[in-house]
């Protein structure tokens, strides 16, 4: 348990430390604590060199919109392939959870947008995402809807309802915690993910916060910044550790439920 | 968006006895699920994930690069570049060396801390949680924080007054990286152990403590057959999300040394800064072909094994 624990640990005290560490110091990283504590000049720095809010609102930019049409979208999905039964449903079911197991052709996406003229732009790198997590989504949503009485939708119809506000006023707040689930797992792969957005944004104006650490980084070679980098890193990081602090009990419940049924 | 759906089934109230009775002429399903709710998912799913993966088919037949205005049909040329040079059957083998270390050390790591800290207690909770930490964070921050690690002047060295190239062997640098693979995906295959050892029934662990079993033994006949539909889902996402990876290894190694871990991802990612995309492309029909081939016998295999236990 102790070595589990150190496995953790040391890399998190390594980050840490060396965030707060002014450059000199910071040059051979090791587990010191700083002999002269700057975090506050380290992240100003980050801020001012790093472009480092630039990144953060081009990184909501294009995650928020991301996980918000994933949800909207994969849920109007689920719904009609849990409750329908026919082989079109099973057929259009299967090919939309294929994205769980087929790996994106991420070279042809990229002539695609070019011909759509989406290439380097938000809604470009927003369509990819969506494309891309949409399976994870409806897999996870479809398996809920259908531990979902149909009785509860039966007695609403009786009553008048008619299909979108059974859909609005019956299935999404009963998806609540599967919604949970999906928005972190979202949110998570879209917030850290830089091999996409690398080919749909690159560099540039629209860069998110990976690819701006990622050229922090590589800077790294010959200005020798790790105290940036790591400050970098904390601040990627927050955001994620935040949100799973508050959601914590419904991500886990969320999760195994949807992976040992 | 279908707003005229809408409103001609409200002038229609739903009959007092909801079933037996059709609405018009369409089926039942039709109007209660009506497919436009399914339709711009699948909209969105066909432009920017199926078309993309079918024009894949396409594209490593061409001479497709920054270097020609228009794009020829070239036939097998793109194939023989990447098996001549030697890049093909390198990103294959590394790729699906890393596939398998990385589900072999993420899953054991998961499965070992998730019986650690299967008892509900204070202590236990947090260090899930503390577990489940390097999830967050990001894999290509992940990547740099090892880097600093395990460097010749990093961080490890320094520790142990050691002057080891880590990251410079030519074999053993790609199973170090897996184990970083391993150690950032631990949590989640720990949080779905766990889920799995909370869903065995607490009277089959008695029963076997009666028959006195001892905690070998009940792990072996009663906890690690009952974690059968765990073990599909974590070795399968393992296996087929590790032959998509990029971010660790860019951030470690960037492919080296001597392109010794050079994955698919990586050679992709190369190549088309290079502005070779078509060989890029070839590349990527591969990765698709060899992960159809594995994903399938893996998927149907490991349900079935579920299925006998």
């Amino acid at each position: 348990m102790a070595i589990a624990a150190l496995a953790v640990g040391v890399p998190l005290w390594l980050v840490a430390v060396t965030s707060a560490k002014p450059q000199a110091e910071a040059i051979t990283p090791n587990l010191d604590l700083p002999r002269h504590w700057q975090p506050g000049g380290n992240y100003e720095e980050a801020v001012s060199q790093g472009e480092m809010l630039r990144g953060f609102l081009n990184s909501l930019l294009v995650v928020v919109p991301s996980v918000a049409l994933v949800l909207i979208l994969g849920a109007g999905a689920a719904w009609v392939f849990a409750r329908r039964k026919s082989k079109l449903v099973s057929a259009a079911y299967a090919l939309c959870i294929s994205g769980l197991l087929l790996p994106p052709a991420v070279i042809t996406i990229v002539m695609e947008l070019r011909q759509l003229g989406l290439a380097g732009t938000r809604p470009g790198m927003i369509a990819v995402y969506t494309g891309m997590y949409l399976s994870t989504s409806i897999f996870f949503m479809t398996g809920f809807i259908r531990a979902i009485p149909v009785e509860l939708e039966e007695a609403a119809r009786m009553d008048g309802a008619t299909p979108l506000r059974i859909f609005r006023q019956i299935i999404l707040p009963l998806l609540r915690p599967v919604i949970a689930t999906a928005t972190i797992m979202v949110m998570l792969y879209a917030w850290s993910d830089i091999f996409y957005a690398f080919f749909v944004l690159g560099g540039g104006e629209k860069a998110t916060l990976p690819l701006n650490l990622y050229k922090v980084a590589s800077a790294q070679l010959y200005l020798n910044n790790w105290h940036l980098v790591f400050a970098y890193v904390v601040v990627m990081s927050l955001p994620m550790v935040a949100i799973f602090l508050v959601a914590q009990r419904k991500i886990v419940s969320g999760i195994t439920s949807g992976a040992v049924k | 968006m279908a707003d005229t759906a809408i409103r001609t089934r409200t002038q229609k109230p739903a009959p007092a006895k909801g079933r037996g009775r059709k609405v018009g002429r369409l089926p039942r399903a039709a109007v209660h699920h009506p497919w436009w709710f399914a339709l711009p998912a699948i909209a969105v799913f066909a432009a920017f994930f199926l078309v993309p993966n079918l024009l894949n088919f396409y594209y490593p037949f061409t001479n497709w690069s920054s270097y020609h205005p228009d794009i020829a049909f070239t036939g097998l040329d793109n194939f023989k570049t990447i098996a001549d040079d030697g890049s093909l059957l390198r990103a294959i083998r590394t790729t699906l060396v890393y596939a398998l270390l990385a589900a072999v050390f993420q899953n054991g790591f998961g499965l070992v801390l998730a019986l650690l800290l299967e008892e509900d207690s204070r202590f236990n909770r947090f260090f899930r949680a503390v577990f489940f930490l390097p999830v967050l964070i990001s894999a290509l921050a992940t990547g740099y924080v090892f880097q600093a690690l395990l460097n010749q002047d990093g961080a490890v060295n320094g520790l142990l007054g050691t002057n080891i190239p880590w990251l410079g062997s030519t074999t053993w640098t790609l199973v170090l990286v897996t184990v970083i693979h391993g150690w950032k995906w631990m949590g989640l295959s720990m949080l779905i152990y766990l889920a799995g050892l909370k869903g065995i029934p607490g009277e089959m662990l008695e029963a076997a403590k009666c028959d006195g079993a001892g905690p070998w033994r009940t792990f072996w006949s009663v906890r690690w057959p009952m974690l059968a539909p765990a073990l599909t889902f974590n070795v399968t996402t393992a296996l087929i999300g590790s032959m998509n990876t990029f971010d660790i290894v860019q951030a470690t190694t960037g492919g080296g040394p001597a392109a010794s871990t050079e994955v698919f991802n990586i050679y992709m990612f190369r190549v088309f800064g290079q502005g070779l995309y078509a060989q890029a492309s070839t590349m990527s029909l591969v990765l698709f072909l060899i992960v159809v081939a594995l994903a399938i016998p893996l998927v149907f295999g490991l349900r079935r094994r579920e299925q006998l236990l």
